[in-house]
């Protein structure tokens, strides 16, 4: 079964009197419970290709489906009850909200979303924030915490819900690589225990080395998609 | 819901400094039109309570036609026995009426041996006077206050007149006066008083019996020029006035025609306008607060807005649906009204309080050493911050509104 399927979609922006054409009849399949790296250079369409996989966005021509449901056919109401529903996202900037603790930044989607009952809820933040390793940071706010410790805190939020999904664009861009490389892994482990799909964005080689699956882009095409274990062995060579 | 307020509040409290500055605006407008609304609606009421209680009475009953005559005391529009019988009858049954006191109004000349001048006398029955308007024997510097007043063979005479004169209490006068025939009686009269002017149209009238004044006046039988009315809660004035004035309306003549009219205090006393004047300014007051309110909040919930676009770009990408992003700006526009309405409360009734402890007194016209008590019913104030409610809201709802229908892809690219 597939959980995301692009047939030659295409996206084009139009600012003043000049069309942008952001990802050109780019096809892609990508599997339930898989790690998977999107890469290219500035420009090549990374984030497009995530907002539309995130309904975030509508594609301008071709098929995206993403659980099962046509993200073309999707109206503003529907659109935003399906990211509640199947999606989590993680953001480059982390992207907290500065007035709540890292708690109820993670219970977030779970009130004003999911409405889930107070005592569901608190077990479900409780068992989430120790998995990424932040229960004793629970309640500080985010101008407390550290950039690696933010988006620990962004990834919880991102899998509080149990979305089938989650996408993360540029996740590690604001971290030091050490940061980076642990944010990454806990994104895997968390794959691995709750079976959740992963799709990040990263121009970064040792995050993308991470991935089981990598898609390079390059002006707005999918130029090459190959194993995350090739790629390492190719760096180990080139070293 | 209790999520959604506790997120609006602390999002209030994340810019301090321009909270604290809308709240104040908002405060000082809720607080303005408490102190104006307390101080304005003391000094209506108490100057209300001294013509009505002074010698107009809150309510008045006349023959028909008599009112727009009233400057000529025409005694050819006196109430007959009969008629004023069965006014008698509905005012002593009306369970809502506290007092009635009938009148003889006339005009007369007044002489002290040495000159003479014109003066105009409200002739009453002082024990059911008194009743109807209970201060009319405080304006009154008496000498002999046994048996009311003003009693048989005496008169109450207006201090200016009694200044321009030189007449004194215990002086004795003349008194001349014709009736409705023409024919002129004159009788000596003792003078009881000298009787403070008030503010009115009845202000300046001296006080005679009615005994004495039906003497005078060669009444064959007792007529009454008018009825004055005391009701026994002024709150019910409107609603009593409603009632009598329909009771009254069914009395016919032979013609058919009714035989009453009836009038409150507002028609027929200038003060109306005052009061009118007093009630437009304090609307200019709200009118003024609404205004801060809605230009303060939408200023500050605009600003909010602008400044957390990628926040609702945030909120919106992680599923929250657009009415619950409009929803969290209302309750931090509803939260910021709310907390400014109580402070405003809360400062205007300690105001309130303090004015009454430091007591205000000042004068108006001739009456002297005025005291203000200002108050502040409650509902006025669940009005009032009821208004500050639904203002604050409608003033969130643009903003709001913009904010649910951002598109996340835009709104999280905003930089």
């Amino acid at each position: 079964m597939i959980l995301i399927r692009a047939e030659d979609v295409s996206k084009t922006y139009v600012s003043g009197e000049v069309e942008v054409q952001a990802l050109r009849e780019l096809s892609l399949e990508i599997e339930p419970a898989s790690f998977v790296s999107i890469v290219g250079p500035s420009g090549s369409g990374k984030t497009t290709l995530l907002n539309l996989i995130g309904c975030l966005d509508k594609p301008t021509a071709g098929n995206l489906v993403v659980a099962g449901k046509h993200v073309k056919a999707l109206d503003r109401k529907e659109r935003a009850a399906f990211r509640g529903e199947v999606l989590g996202f993680i953001f480059q900037s982390f992207n907290l909200i500065p007035v709540l603790t890292a708690y109820e930044n993670v219970e977030y989607p779970l009130v004003m979303v999911k409405n889930e009952p107070k005592p569901i809820r608190k077990g479900m933040v409780l068992k989430i924030l120790e998995a990424v390793g932040m229960l004793e940071q629970k309640d500080k706010r985010p101008d407390h915490l550290s950039g690696g410790q933010k988006q620990r805190v962004a990834v919880a939020r991102a899998l509080v819900a149990r979305p089938k999904l989650v996408l993360a664009d540029e996740p590690t861009a604001n971290l030091d690589q050490n940061t980076a490389i642990n944010v990454i892994r806990l994104m895997r482990s968390m794959r691995d225990e709750l079976g959740t799909t992963f799709v990040f964005s990263t121009h970064d080689p040792r995050i993308m080395g991470e991935a089981e699956m990598i898609h390079t882009l390059q002006d707005g095409r999918l130029v090459l998609t190959e194993r995350g274990s090739d790629r390492r062995d190719n760096n180990d060579e080139d070293v | 819901m209790t999520k959604m307020f506790r997120i609006a509040i602390r999002n209030l409290t994340r810019y301090k400094r321009r909270t604290l500055l809308t709240s104040m605006l908002i405060t000082l407008g809720v607080l303005m039109v408490i102190l104006f609304s307390g101080l304005s609606g003391s000094f209506k009421a108490m100057m209300i309570g001294q013509i009505t209680d002074s010698n107009l009475g809150q309510i008045q009953i006349h023959r028909r036609g008599y009112v727009s005559a009233v400057d000529s005391f025409p005694l050819n529009l006196n109430l007959n026995q009969q008629s004023y019988g069965k006014l008698e009858h509905i005012l002593k049954n009306h369970s809502a009426v506290a007092a009635y006191a009938p009148r003889i109004k006339l005009g007369a000349m007044l002489s002290n041996y040495m000159e003479t001048t014109n003066i105009r006398l409200n002739a009453v029955n002082p024990e059911k006077e008194v009743k109807v308007c209970p201060a009319v024997g405080d304006r009154i510097e008496l000498t002999n206050k046994k048996g009311g007043f003003v009693g048989p063979g005496e008169v109450v005479i207006p201090e200016k007149l009694a200044k321009g004169m030189k007449i004194k209490a215990g002086d004795t006068v003349v008194v001349v006066a014709h009736n409705k025939e023409g024919s002129v009686n004159g009788f000596s009269f003792t003078v009881a008083g000298i009787i403070a002017d008030v503010l009115g149209p009845q202000g300046k009238e001296g006080y005679m019996h009615i005994e004495d004044a039906r003497a005078l006046l060669r009444m064959e039988e007792p007529e009454v020029t008018e009825v004055a009315v005391r009701v026994k809660n002024f709150n019910d004035l409107d609603a009593v006035y409603a009632n009598l004035h329909s009771t009254v309306r069914d009395q016919k003549d032979s013609k058919g025609k009714p035989v009453f009219e009836i009038h409150t205090w507002e028609k027929l006393s200038p003060f109306v306008n005052v009061a009118n004047m007093i009630d437009l300014i304090t609307l200019s007051m709200k009118v003024i607060m609404i205004a801060i309110v809605l230009i303060s909040i939408l200023n500050v919930m605009m600003m909010s807005v602008y400044e957390r676009i990628r926040e609702i770009g945030t909120m919106s990408a992680v599923g929250t649906a657009p009415r619950k992003i409009m929803g969290l700006f209302l309750a931090e526009g509803f939260s910021l009204g709310l907390i400014s309405a109580m402070a405003g409360n809360a400062i205007g009734l300690t105001g309130i309080y303090l004015l009454n402890i430091y007591q205000i007194r000042f004068s108006f016209g001739r009456m002297e050493n005025l005291l203000l008590s200002p108050t502040v019913k409650p509902t006025e104030l669940l009005w009032l911050s009821a208004i500050v409610l639904l203002v604050s809201v409608l003033a969130t709802l643009q903003p709001a509104y913009k904010a649910s229908r951002m598109e996340p892809v835009d709104a999280l690219g905003h930089v």
